[in-house]
């Protein structure tokens, strides 16, 4: 069963048609990865999932419900249900990271504090991290502001995880510990997750399928096995990382600097 | 000369067209930030707790710089109407001008520009950041409506403590003017505040209080405006935050000419 759907969604952001009809679905239980490069539209995709981004045209469908018609506290609960991983953390400056965990159960659930604090204290756990709920985001470093947003993403127990660039910004070894934790997550809380990236070595990790976007539209689609042997001129550019190719054709003008 | 004519009138027309747009966008902006700010007043759960916290930040934070600069003030109208009074030898008005000048109109504009350029700026500064490093995202990612959670404290809490503050001042400055006229210009004490409470009535300290409500709204709804708009990095914080302040000053004073004008004609 489809959990979530994109159909032919398109949205322009400031005159750049960045989807283009996009279509998209992910099975329950899947973990599917976008990949494609910066500002292609990866982000804007798990933007339009949580209503973040509204689409100019096409629909969204999240667990059977279309996310366009909902409003107030379907919509609230919608959210209750989707974890988002932010790709800076976005971790509230102002609260502690134990506050940040347990935001959603302090703002909107009717929990005992000591319940609340047993919630925190195991998010954290099931990310890696002990005894750091006093701490404030600035003390901590880049790789822990990620397990924490994971932490307070997983907070609700939600039914779909969605990572934006989880791997961007932290060294290769807590690059793959993040890795890790997202396959330990998807199968100890039977999660749907969508990951975007251009980490390769990461999309091969933990895929169940990968989708590469590129120009507002999904252009190929498979196992990560299908990918790496695809013989799609685009895919293999990307996944080689090479600077010359079709997809950097008659538009890389740095490129050809270099050269 | 006929061809120069018409692009500079073509070019003119254009400049006149975006920034007529920028300025509808701007208050297209302003009204609907105030309106769902206002409903989300009504009928919802508030945050008490943030309340207080905003009102302290607003508040109590700022009563030290409101205090010094009220109290600065109220000297410098002491001294400059003395220099005109002594040529007039009726130095003793001077006490009831002060506390007039005050009330009525300095000690609600001077509190407000100081209150927008320290509190506005800084709320402009972090949500602007907010905005930037994906915050508010991720406050509406977790079920929370970003103007209830952000707007809404800020909103109350400068509508609420705008007046207190303008009253700190306003008797912060006549204790200035209270000073030279006593001890500079040997006024006695008890004429001094004799001059001062007879002639200050309750609608000079009304109409400069309900003035302030408004500058607060003023204050609130552009800061968080502003702020919740930011485009770019830093930057787009730094542009936000100088916006902020030069629309809330100008907007300021705009307002008080509108009050001022009101309650001279239908209040006096």
């Amino acid at each position: 069963m489809a959990m979530i759907e994109l159909m032919d969604v398109s949205k322009n952001l400031g005159g750049k048609q960045v989807l283009d009809r996009m279509s998209l679905t992910v099975e329950e239980g899947e973990t599917k990865v976008i990949i494609g490069r910066s500002g292609v539209g990866k982000s804007v995709t798990l933007k339009h999932i949580v209503r973040l981004i509204e689409p100019d045209a096409g629909a969204v469908r999240v667990d059977g419900k279309d996310v366009l018609s909902i409003k107030g506290k379907e919509l609230n609960e919608l959210h209750m249900q989707i974890g988002l991983v932010f790709q800076g953390g976005a971790l509230f400056d102002s609260l502690t990271v134990g506050e940040n965990v347990g935001f959603i159960l302090h703002e909107h659930m009717s929990i005992p504090q000591d319940e609340i604090d047993k919630r925190i204290k195991e998010s954290l756990a099931l990310v890696g991290l002990y005894g750091v709920e006093k701490y404030m985001p600035a003390d901590l470093s880049g790789g822990m502001k990620k397990r924490v947003a994971l932490a307070r993403a997983i907070c609700t127990r939600p039914k779909i995880i969605l990572y934006d660039e989880p791997t961007t910004g932290v060294d290769p070894i807590t690059a793959d510990a993040i890795n890790l934790l997202i396959d330990e997550l998807h199968d100890k809380l039977k999660v749907t997750s969508i990951v975007v990236t251009h980490d390769m070595r990461s999309a091969y990790k933990v895929a169940d399928r990968i989708a590469m976007l590129y120009d507002g539209k999904i252009i190929a689609e498979g196992t990560p096995d299908e990918i790496r042997y695809s013989h799609n001129p685009y895919v293999h550019q990307f996944i080689t990382g090479a600077a010359h190719g079709p997809i950097t054709e008659g538009q890389s003008s740095i490129i050809k600097n270099i050269d | 000369m006929v061809l120069k004519m018409f692009l500079f009138k073509k070019r003119f027309y254009i400049a006149l067209g975006e920034k007529v747009t920028t300025f509808v966008y701007f208050f297209g902006g302003l009204l609907s930030l105030t309106f769902q700010t206002l409903s989300l007043i009504h009928g919802q759960p508030l945050g008490v707790r943030r309340i207080f916290e905003q009102a302290k930040k607003i508040g109590v934070d700022s009563l030290p710089i409101v205090s010094l600069v009220s109290f600065f003030i109220g000297m410098i109208l002491a001294l400059q109407t003395a220099y005109i009074m002594q040529t007039m030898s009726s130095e003793i008005s001077i006490a009831s001008l002060v506390a007039g000048s005050l009330t009525r109109e300095l000690g609600p504009v001077i509190t407000a520009l100081i209150v927008a350029g320290r509190c506005g700026a800084g709320i402009t500064a972090e949500l602007g950041t907010m905005t930037v490093t994906e915050q508010v995202d991720a406050l509406a990612t977790l079920g929370s409506n970003p103007i209830k959670y952000l707007v809404v404290p800020r909103y109350l809490s400068l509508t609420i403590m705008m007046p207190i503050l303008t009253l700190f001042a306003n008797a912060i400055g006549i204790f200035g003017g209270y000073l030279i006229g006593v001890y500079h210009l040997s006024i006695r004490s008890s004429l001094y505040m004799n001059m001062t409470f007879q002639t200050l009535v309750y609608k000079d300290i009304f109409t400069g209080l309900i003035k302030t409500i408004f500058f607060g709204m003023i204050i609130a709804i552009i800061a968080c405006y502003e702020g919740l708009n930011v485009r770019g990095g830093a930057e787009g914080v730094g542009k936000a935050t100088t916006r902020s302040v030069v629309n809330t000053f100008i907007m300021i004073i705009a307002a008080d000419c509108f009050f001022t004008a009101l309650f001279y004609f239908f209040w006096s």
